[in-house]
């Protein structure tokens, strides 16, 4: 090494480098050159996009919230669940700044409160579908063949019911309660992340790299692990913050229709819900919770994009 | 011919066929032959072009020698080893010696792995070396290949044709092969850095002691690199001869054909040019006789009949064809 180490050198005198890659430099770089991490890659990603990073600083105030209120109830300017029929149906004043609904209770305090259960139910919700979902979207691209019929068959017919609809059922052979709607709307959204995941490596799994591992001695496994599912990644997290969106929606669909969340507990969907009767009387009773959800919503969806730049070493800025 | 300990891989009558169009509705199952019976000698150290047009099984016989394809029958021999006989585990264990350089430089390194990571790969796999000199052994093998050691955190796309190239020639070196199988490796490259890569396998087989089995469709490609070269055409080899002797001295009209399609430097030269007619018959339904007789200039009513066998002609010089008879 030492020996040609020294030729590079000299050649390097005689004769300028053309081209900085294909010349040995003639000193040797430092050898601890820094290494980005995985959680680097995606910090530059949401970092280079305003969006996603004004997106990300809201999604981490909503956490806090969401902690803060759950720990110190106190600090909230009413209790969120106590009835005060005397100051019912109140429009936004300085007294209670996105006013009051029919029970008399503020709006601005169920918000707040409301911000626990919609990002649970979020992230559990995603949580399920994801690790269920690309686990036998994995197989069935990767294994193909028979395996792969039966589970593409079986995902079909799930998505052959209105995802609502399938929710429902579920819920009703689970019964009543947040925790059943966080299960079944996870277990609706199944099949999207397994047609998605199956569907790229079917793709994938033809490239010469993924031979080469095969050649190189790799298993089946750490050929998924290693050289598939990295490049499955950007499709499933544009897809899994979509779908933190679609589950804080389907919670609040489910809240609506009095399956999800039951009173007096404080949840932005059913908050729409209630206040549904008296939109023309009291417009702020859907009006506070309907854009907490949008916006939360919204910024789920930037943050998404964000980090899928982030992974992706072409659009990386350096 | 050379005693055997000369010979790290004998190839006999390698078989490989495809199951075709398979309805569960029809009788019969269709077939690609796409390898019949095809058997050739690679000494230790030495280059064994193998040329023919695309779809003539080249392709498939460089798989099936690194294992992503099972042979349908016959048997290579690998330092005396029947790597066709192995079972799967027993089979895993000449992975670390028989590696394949890829024809696309672009499908052929993930574009989610740095650099070092992609020629790290088979040695913390298969746990060749310690944690610690993994990293000296990737800036050796980049340093070899030609390629700066700062390259180790760089990704595929920020690389020409030329050096994923070279990246992937690391990758197939960094587990001390003993035959590497070079499937076009240089058919996607412009023509300047084509040379340049030759000429950096040629090196290394010096420098390495490495046996090749060089796959190309370029004559000009194969006449730089091998020392013996094997015509195929259709599934089956047609003529085998050393590389001097195989361009000097054609034996096979099919390969007489290959040669004066060729492009000649000198524009002067007058030569003459053989035209083969008709196109490649289907590999589903291969001829009963020759497979080139439908296209050959030189054809006799027996092509049509029987196969000719492989004959040595002269020495080291094997053609089937019936010509010689």
């Amino acid at each position: 090494m030492v020996a040609s180490k020294l030729t590079a050198a000299t050649q390097l005198t005689a004769a300028p480098a053309i081209d900085d890659v294909t010349m040995p430099p003639a000193a040797k770089r430092p050898r601890k050159e820094k290494r980005e991490s995985l959680w680097k890659d995606v910090w530059a990603g949401i970092s280079s996009n305003k969006a996603s990073l004004v997106s990300l600083i809201f999604i981490a105030l909503l956490a806090l919230i969401a902690l803060v209120t759950y720990f110190f109830p106190q600090i909230l300017p009413y209790d969120p669940t106590t009835q005060n029929l005397s100051e019912a149906i109140q429009a936004p004043s300085m007294k209670h700044w996105c006013g009051t609904d029919q029970q008399g209770r503020d709006i601005f305090s169920r918000i707040l409160t409301g911000t626990q259960i919609s990002l649970t139910v979020g992230f559990l919700a995603v949580a399920i579908s994801l690790v269920i979902g690309v686990l036998l979207g994995s197989i069935a691209g990767y294994r193909g063949g028979t395996t792969d019929i039966i589970i593409m068959r079986v995902m079909d017919m799930m998505l052959a019911i209105p995802s609502i609809l399938l929710a429902i059922a579920i819920m009703a052979a689970l019964g009543k309660g947040v925790e059943k709607a966080v299960i079944a709307i996870g277990l609706v959204a199944i099949p999207e992340y397994a047609r998605i995941v199956r569907s790229e490596i079917l793709s994938i799994k033809e490239n010469d790299y993924v031979a080469a591992a095969r050649i190189v001695g790799d298993s089946s496994f750490q050929i998924i692990v290693r050289h598939i599912l990295p490049n499955v990644l950007p499709s499933i997290i544009v897809r899994a913050t979509l779908g933190i969106s679609i589950a804080i929606l389907d919670v609040a669909a489910l809240g609506f229709l009095g399956l999800g969340v039951q009173p007096p507990l404080a949840e932005w969907g059913d908050m729409l819900g209630r206040g549904r009767a008296d939109i023309f009387r009291a417009p702020w009773l859907m009006t506070f919770p309907g854009l907490a959800i949008m916006l939360t919503v919204l910024a789920f969806n930037l943050l998404g994009n964000g980090i899928r730049d982030g992974l992706d070493p072409k659009t990386r800025k350096r | 011919m050379t005693t055997t300990t000369d010979i790290l891989l004998d190839v006999q009558h390698l078989t490989k066929r495809f199951a075709g169009d398979s309805s569960r509705f029809k009788r019969a199952r269709t077939y690609i032959h796409a390898v019949s019976d095809v058997s050739f000698q690679i000494k230790r150290g030495q280059a064994f072009g193998l040329v023919g047009e695309s779809g003539c099984g080249k392709t498939t016989i460089g798989k099936m020698l690194v294992d992503l394809y099972g042979a349908t029958s016959g048997s290579a021999f690998f330092d005396g080893v029947d790597l066709c006989a192995l079972k799967t585990a027993e089979r895993k264990k000449y992975h670390r010696d028989i590696q394949l350089i890829f024809q696309d430089p672009y499908s052929s390194l993930n574009p989610r792995m740095r650099v070092g990571d992609i020629i790290a790969e088979p040695i913390i796999t298969n746990k060749l070396l310690p944690k610690g000199e993994v990293e000296d052994r990737v800036d050796e093998l980049l340093e070899h290949v030609g390629l700066a050691n700062y390259v180790r955190n760089r990704y595929p796309h920020e690389f020409s044709g030329g050096q994923r190239q070279r990246i992937g020639i690391a990758r197939a070196l960094a587990m001390n092969p003993k035959l590497i199988i070079c499937d076009e490796p240089v058919s996607a490259l412009d023509v300047s850095i084509q040379a340049q890569v030759l000429n950096l396998l040629d090196d290394l087989k010096e420098e390495f002691g490495l046996t090749y089995l060089f796959i190309a469709h370029g004559l000009n490609v194969i006449k730089h690199v091998s020392d013996e070269v094997g015509v195929m055409y259709l599934g089956k080899l047609l003529e085998v001869a050393p590389q001097e002797m195989l361009f000097k001295n054609p034996c096979s009209p099919y390969t007489q054909a290959l040669l004066s399609a060729a492009p000649v430097v000198d524009p002067l030269k007058k030569r003459e040019r053989i035209i083969l007619e008709g196109e490649v018959p289907s590999p589903l339904n291969p001829p009963r006789g020759c497979r080139f007789s439908g296209r050959c200039f030189k054809k006799m009513p027996i092509c049509d009949e029987v196969e000719p066998q492989m004959t040595e002609i002269s020495t080291n010089h094997f053609c089937a064809c019936h010509l010689y008879l």
